[in-house]
């Protein structure tokens, strides 16, 4: 299947491919079991012009949209989730700057995440805010020409490698999440710390950590957008990132897939290869149905962002949901098709079901994701 | 002294270790197989990219190949991993060559791109085997020629100092300039090409050069201009016969003895 695409996309395949192929899929096995950030791999992807896409090419990028960061999202998670949610969660925090940043932070940030050189991260979730994103209490407040930060942000994909945050603050906690700004921290800077490093079920290699405050100055000017726009930015963010997500399950699903047609043609049992056997057979059908389901889902949402779209949150959840809910689905499925095999390290299938959960819980759990394609049904209908 | 250019000489190969053999010709059989850059020569790109990225004594870097027009494709390749530039050598005249009608054919090019410093080969190709296309090419061009390059240490525009890899042990060596080098896999980690690369090379016209471009002769090239000429191409039968010999040191040591003797290798009482 070709998915129409144009030469310069089906180039992206084809450099995501080499990199899963010639980078990824050697060593992640070992990243996993020692929970190694892969530096040297996001670095090759960086090298490869990859983060390029996110971005106009006024500030050194490639100037293309989210349908060619899905592509690329999707080709590195079918070689590892870990990769590809790093690669992904630096598009995830530096694209408040991209859509409400002004001109001086966009020059100033967005050449260096471009070229792969720094990477971003996207701080809003709290201990005691995640699905209600505004009740976060970090606040910042106003002091001549800087703002304090004091709080902290939990579970920060990228937290610690990255360079550059996207910090959600209360500037007005009365007002609730209209209360909330969005500000560009840079790490280094006084009273900015990391606290531990999650040990976690699945997408180990990737970088998941506290983000700390303790009266951390930040100039004026970091300051995205207005005063009290920020929950709005975190929205807007996220309805364009959903889709990259979806990927993110097409990827490793496909990934799934691949392993457990190979091992099923040539597993023998009863004197026959596992392949021959139509329970697996059909087993082996529905993952493929589904993931070409999700996969045109995903690349639908991400064209209709890309076609400047403005009602995109119903679409964007969808592809989210679903995408994630049939990795989930068909990773289990490919450790089923392992049989024991399956359950043991020595073999792709487990990893990828552990990997697989995280993407029906971030960027919004799956249960908010049905909420938001809900309110927007019932509020408009089709 | 003007800045030094460095070239790389890359061949396109079948895309698999499963050669087939035409027993008539004794050629390789190419149809259906996927033609690639021979793995060893990504590692001399890559060399060379990197050294221009990290010396302002380098101009420029421009990779090279010998082959039917169908060979640009690796040329293609070796732009959208960073050369800067690229020529092909195909012409008719060129086909059959052998190892030395290749090198002959190779120095008339690099001669003709001029002001190489530094010229690198793979250490050896997948389809041939020999190695020897390298080392033929600095005789012909009167270069030292350092083999098995496995670390480059220093490069100048003047000279170069490389650090080899040995049966027993690394060798440094130093080398004036302009000199050729062939290097193993451990010298780099070859990149994956880039998106821009991938797109400068798409656009980029490379030029294609025959014979008379290089100013050589027809009795100097291809099938004309080779020495050997492949007879047969065969899979030796190896009988490998395995014996342990046991007993102390001068028991063992008699043991031999008499087997070499039984076996006329060596003689004696
Ligand atoms: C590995 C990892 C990486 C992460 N990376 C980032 C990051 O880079 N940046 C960032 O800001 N955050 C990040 N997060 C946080 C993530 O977005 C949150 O975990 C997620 O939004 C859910 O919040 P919670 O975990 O607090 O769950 P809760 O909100 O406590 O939810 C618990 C359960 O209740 C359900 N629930 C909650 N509210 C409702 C409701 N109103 N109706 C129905 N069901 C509801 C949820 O669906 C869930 O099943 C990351 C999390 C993980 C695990």
């Amino acid at each position: 299947m070709n998915y129409f695409l144009t030469e310069e996309q089906r180039m992206i395949v084809d450099i995501c491919k080499e990199i899963t192929e010639k980078k990824i899929k050697p060593v992640r096995a070992e990243l996993d079991q020692n929970q190694v950030f892969p530096s040297e791999i996001i670095q090759e992807i960086g090298n490869a012009d990859l983060f390029r896409l996110f971005i106009p090419e006024e500030y050194e990028g490639m100037g293309t949209g989210i349908f060619e960061v899905c592509l690329a999202t999707e080709e590195l998670s079918r070689g590892d989730l870990s990769v590809a949610t790093s690669y992904a969660a630096s598009g995830l925090g530096f694209l408040p700057i991209l859509i409400s940043g002004n001109k001086q932070q966009k020059e100033k940030y967005l050449p260096l995440l471009a070229s792969g050189q720094k990477l971003a991260a996207f701080g809003l979730t709290e201990p005691e805010a995640g699905s209600d994103a505004g009740a976060i209490q970090t606040k910042a407040v106003l002091e001549g020409d800087y703002y304090v930060l004091n709080g902290t942000k939990q579970w920060i994909t990228n937290g610690g490698e990255a360079d550059i945050y996207t910090i959600f603050a209360m500037t007005d906690p009365k007002k609730g999440s209209r209360g909330a700004s969005a500000f560009i921290v840079k790490k280094g800077t006084e009273g900015f710390d990391f606290g531990k490093k999650e040990d976690k079920m699945g997408i180990r290699a990737s970088a998941t950590r506290e983000l700390i405050f303790n009266n951390c100055k930040i100039p004026k000017e970091n300051m995205i957008g207005r005063e009290g726009m920020g929950f709005l930015v975190a929205m807007k963010t996220l309805d364009q990132s959903r889709p990259a997500v979806g990927s993110q399950g097409v990827g490793l699903a496909q990934g799934a897939l691949e392993e457990a047609l190979a091992y099923a043609k040539v597993r023998k049992q009863f004197s026959n290869t596992i392949s021959s056997f139509q329970a697996i057979r059909h087993m082996l059908a529905d993952m493929a149905t589904q993931i070409e389901a999700a996969r045109n889902l995903v690349y639908y949402a991400a064209k209709a962002i890309d076609s400047g779209q403005k009602d995109i949150s119903r679409l964007s959840a969808m592809s989210k949901v679903f995408a994630s809910d049939m990795a989930m689905q068909v990773t289990t499925d490919a450790v089923q098709i392992f049989g024991g095999y399956g359950y043991m390290k020595e073999y792709p299938a487990e990893k990828m079901m552990r990997d697989a959960k995280i993407l029906q819980i971030y960027e919004g759990t799956n249960q908010i994701q049905r909420d938001v394609i809900a309110l927007d049904l019932v509020k408009k209908g089709f | 002294m003007v800045k030094i250019k460095v070239v790389v000489c890359i061949k396109q190969v079948p895309g698999t270790t499963d050669i087939h053999i035409d027993p008539q010709t004794n050629t390789l059989v190419r149809e259906g197989v996927e033609n690639i850059i021979n793995p060893f020569d990504n590692y001399a790109l890559e060399e060379g990219v990197r050294l221009k990225e990290k010396s302002e004594e380098i101009s420029q870097t421009v990779a090279l190949t010998m082959g039917p027009p169908q060979a640009e494709q690796i040329l293609k390749d070796a732009l959208s991993v960073g050369m800067d530039e690229a020529v092909l050598l195909s012409d008719r005249e060129f086909a059959g060559a052998d190892t030395w009608a290749t090198a002959v054919t190779l120095a008339a090019a690099v001669k003709k791109i001029g002001d190489a410093g530094l010229v690198i080969f793979g250490k050896q190709t997948l389809d041939g085997d020999t190695g020897q296309v390298g080392p033929e090419f600095a005789q012909r061009m009167h270069m030292p020629f350092i083999g098995y390059v496995s670390k480059i240490c220093k490069l100048d525009r003047k000279s170069i100092q490389a650090e080899r890899l040995m049966e027993h042990g690394y060798e440094i060596i130093e080398a004036q300039l302009p000199a050729a080098i062939s290097v193993v896999k451990d010298i780099n980690e070859p990149r994956v090409p880039s998106l821009r690369g991938k797109m400068k090379a798409k656009k980029m016209e490379i030029p294609v050069w025959d014979r008379h471009h290089i100013g050589l002769d027809a009795e100097q090239v291809g099938l004309s201009g080779s020495f050997t000429q492949v007879v047969k191409v065969f899979t030796p039968q190896s009988k490998h016969e395995v014996m342990m010999l046991e007993g102390s040191t001068a028991e063992q040591v008699e043991k031999l003895f008499g087997k070499l003797k039984q076996l006329n290798v060596v003689q004696g009482a």
